[in-house]
């Protein structure tokens, strides 16, 4: 079965690339619509078999849009159909419309990896846009490395992985994580902390981080307590009373999912309100706070690269776009951000490599540099596939969005095997 | 002193600590007393229990969003309203569900099974297109928020006493309904004798349409009052739905006392562990220690004596 695919591609490329060898001579004669794609002839930025035609040019975008995930992953689809519209209207990617195919991954990691595969082996997207949980990420990779995919994956996550065939537009775990301890301690004069997440590799790994951070970067520091809970866990009140009895200057949270909703609500119904206790948390943006409720979350911190309320040109016009077409509702959390930028990065990579092979645009990605970010400047790592990023630090307002009250001034480098924090 | 911690918060910790897992009780007796009478009485095994709560906790949603958009003053009684209307429309809902479906399979309880994790899907897809993907949030009264300070280091949460209260009153109703009334007693003959009660003059299927009818709108209750404590969306009733089920089947299923008593024993038990231990081992000993006594009396904590 798996093996499948590779045989049949060789033959398959063959015909495609003498196919498309010979659409694209008539085809650049006779449209001077299409000038761009004329001087980029279709054999030329496509020797991989692609499915590039001289005006269109296929991506695919792979989440959840039913099972448990649906309700976070809805966001980053929102996203990226917003970017490829807007890069569409701009005239494309050298000159070729972006032609989208969506894929449901249905909240189940085996779904995700079957239609990785059609996405790749049957549709020849050039590049997939996709995946929220790390599940779903280790569930695709195999499939992406052995098809050779471009992944664009828009998830703040743990870590701990590299791929040539994935460009990481959130943050992984130290960039998050470091900057935001760094702050309370400085400037909450925080000395002990208590940690809580979900029970499953991001909140573990992530905690395991701010623990060594924690103990061994901080002076005088200590966690007095770490508890996981099974994801979907409804009731805190146990926990929460822990925390009463252990007084942390800080709580450290990064519980998600429906148990977010639960776990804010108990907080506030046991009588801590974050004026008095200071909470900080990696995993809730504006995006969780319309389950939460503005009033159960009002003056926590969150820790992430963007929020809905920056206040830079870049992201006034692109939160206007958003609301434009999905809706003045429609909240924007770090991860719709980030999935943001995965089309944009990938339009730039590609006119920068002068190609859509995935080779040329896994090589070409290093450096890459998008100044229109709604986050700011990013800039694609030399090496390792992940983004240079600002922290942010945004205290929850009653109304559900941030107030930013610190950013680090320079840029975080990435880096995915942080030495010393295994 | 022990531990470095003072008698005085030692002793608020233990009466706060008793007073979560009053509340875990509660909350469990509620998700579990509609799937107590269902599979209980008829021996319906109804998958969908937790997209009926959420059923609720839509429509306590949705009278939510119309008083603040219609009727602003009085807001402080939209959650009674809702509980009200989150009670008929899941009961309504479930006696159409039984009509169309359940009264097909009453000779097939696997089946039953596997129509109503149908049912369950269908449910949440239809969650999904109406209401989006994503989360609500259910704004509630304010009165009904917060917590009262008993001592500086003691506080009540407002929402854990009405979830005691509905569940106490709710209880008190089934009890009543099944062991009291007229109606009870028919639901208890055709349970114990479905063709002698058929031959006295009951009529069994509109007995069956009502209880099922029941189940599902103490889950509607149930739901709507989670709202207060847990989250709403489309996937949510899949977060209640192991609990239910364990509580049901640990109590012995045909018996209320056994429902109330598991409930107890169970949420005493993860409270106590998640305290001491972390909250993943203390779900997993809770697991493993029901797991061992079903082995050893697999009928449950309670049976009901039937001549069978």
């Amino acid at each position: 079965m798996a093996d499948q695919p590779t045989d049949a591609t060789p033959n398959s490329i063959m015909r495609r690339r003498i196919l498309q060898g010979m659409a694209a001579l008539p085809a650049a004669a006779l449209l001077p619509r299409a000038a761009r794609a004329a001087n980029l002839p279709t054999a030329t930025v496509n020797t991989s078999g692609l499915a590039v035609t001289d005006d269109t040019v296929t991506c695919g975008v792979l989440h959840s849009l039913t099972g448990t995930m649906a309700l976070s992953e809805t966001g980053a689809t929102e996203a990226e159909k917003l970017a490829v519209a807007q890069i569409n209207e701009a005239g494309g990617v050298l000159g070729r419309q972006i032609k989208l195919i969506q894929e449901d991954g249905a909240s189940d990691w085996p779904t995700f990896a079957e239609k990785a595969r059609k996405l790749l082996a049957s549709d020849h997207c050039a590049a997939v846009f996709g995946c929220w949980t790390s599940a779903s990420r280790k569930a695709v990779l195999p499939v992406f490395e052995q098809l050779n995919g471009m992944l664009y994956y828009p998830t703040f996550y743990e870590g701990l992985e590299q791929s040539k065939n994935v460009i990481y537009t959130g943050q992984e775990a130290t960039q998050q994580i470091l900057a935001g301890l760094n702050w309370v301690n400085k400037e909450k004069g925080a000395k002990t902390f208590y940690l809580i997440g979900s029970d499953y590799i991001w909140p573990r790994t992530s905690n395991k981080i701010a623990r060594k951070h924690i103990e061994g970067h901080l002076t005088d520091c200590k966690v007095v307590g770490e508890d996981y809970f099974p994801l979907g866990s409804t009731q805190f009140n146990s926990v929460i009373n822990k925390i009463k009895l252990s007084k942390p200057d800080v709580i450290y949270a990064d519980v998600v999912g429906g148990s977010n909703v639960a776990f804010y609500k108990q907080m506030k119904a046991a009588g801590i309100h974050f004026d008095k206790q200071t909470l900080m948390t990696i995993s809730v943006t504006e995006d969780e706070i319309v389950g939460i409720g503005g009033e159960n979350i009002v003056g926590a911190y969150a820790c992430m690269k963007y929020f809905q309320s920056l206040d830079n040109p870049n992201n006034k016009a692109f939160v206007a776009a958003f609301k434009k077409m999905w809706g003045e509702k429609t909240v924007i959390g770090d991860v719709t951000q980030a999935a943001y930028l995965g089309p944009w990065l990938w339009k730039l990579t590609c006119e920068k490599a002068g190609s859509f092979d995935v080779d040329k645009i896994s090589a070409a990605s290093n450096g890459v540099v998008f100044d229109k970010a709604p986050e700011g400047y990013v800039r694609i790592h030399d090496k390792n596939h992940h983004l240079w990023s600002r922290t942010r630090v945004g205290r929850a307002r009653l109304d559900g969005q941030f107030d930013v009250v610190y950013e680090t001034p320079e840029l975080i480098e990435p880096n995915p095997f942080p030495a010393g924090y295994q | 002193m022990i531990g470095g911690y003072s008698f005085g918060d030692l002793g608020a910790i233990m009466a706060m600590q008793g007073f979560a897992g009053l509340i875990l009780f509660s909350v469990f007796l509620l998700m579990a007393l509609g799937l107590a009478v269902i599979f209980g009485q008829m021996g319906v095994i109804n998958m969908a229990h937790g997209e009926f709560m959420i059923l609720g906790a839509y429509v306590t949603y949705l009278v939510s969003s119309a008083f603040s958009a219609w009727a602003p003053g009085a807001f402080a009684i939209s959650f009674i309203v809702g509980i009200v209307l989150a009670f008929f429309a899941a009961g309504a809902t479930g006696m159409l569900v039984e009509w169309a479906l359940i009264r097909h399979l009453y000779k097939r309880p696997l089946d039953t099974l596997l129509a109503t994790w149908g049912l369950s899907l269908i449910m949440q897809q239809i969650f999904r297109s109406i209401f989006g993907a994503r989360e609500v949030g259910v704004d509630l009264p304010d009165w009904m928020m917060g917590s009262i300070s008993a001592t500086p280091s003691i506080d009540i949460p407002i929402n854990g006493i009405i979830v005691m209260v509905l569940s106490v009153l709710i209880t008190a109703g089934v009890y009543f309904l099944i062991f009291r009334s007229g109606w009870g007693k028919q639901v208890r003959a055709v349970m114990g004798n479905r063709a002698m009660a058929s031959a006295v003059g009951i009529d069994t299927e509109r007995v069956d349409r009502y209880t099922f009818g029941l189940g599902c709108a103490i889950a509607g209750v149930a739901g709507s009052a989670f709202t207060m404590i847990g989250s709403t969306s489309p996937t949510a009733g899949q977060l209640y739905i192991v609990d239910t089920f364990l509580v049901v089947v640990f109590g012995g299923a045909a018996s209320l006392a056994g429902t109330i008593a598991s409930a107890f024993t169970i949420s005493q038990a993860r409270s106590t562990l998640e305290f001491f231990l972390s909250g993943s081992m203390a779900q997993v000993l809770v697991l493993l220690a029901v797991v061992v006594i079903l082995m050893i009396r697999p009928q449950g904590l309670f049976v009901l004596k039937v001549r069978r």
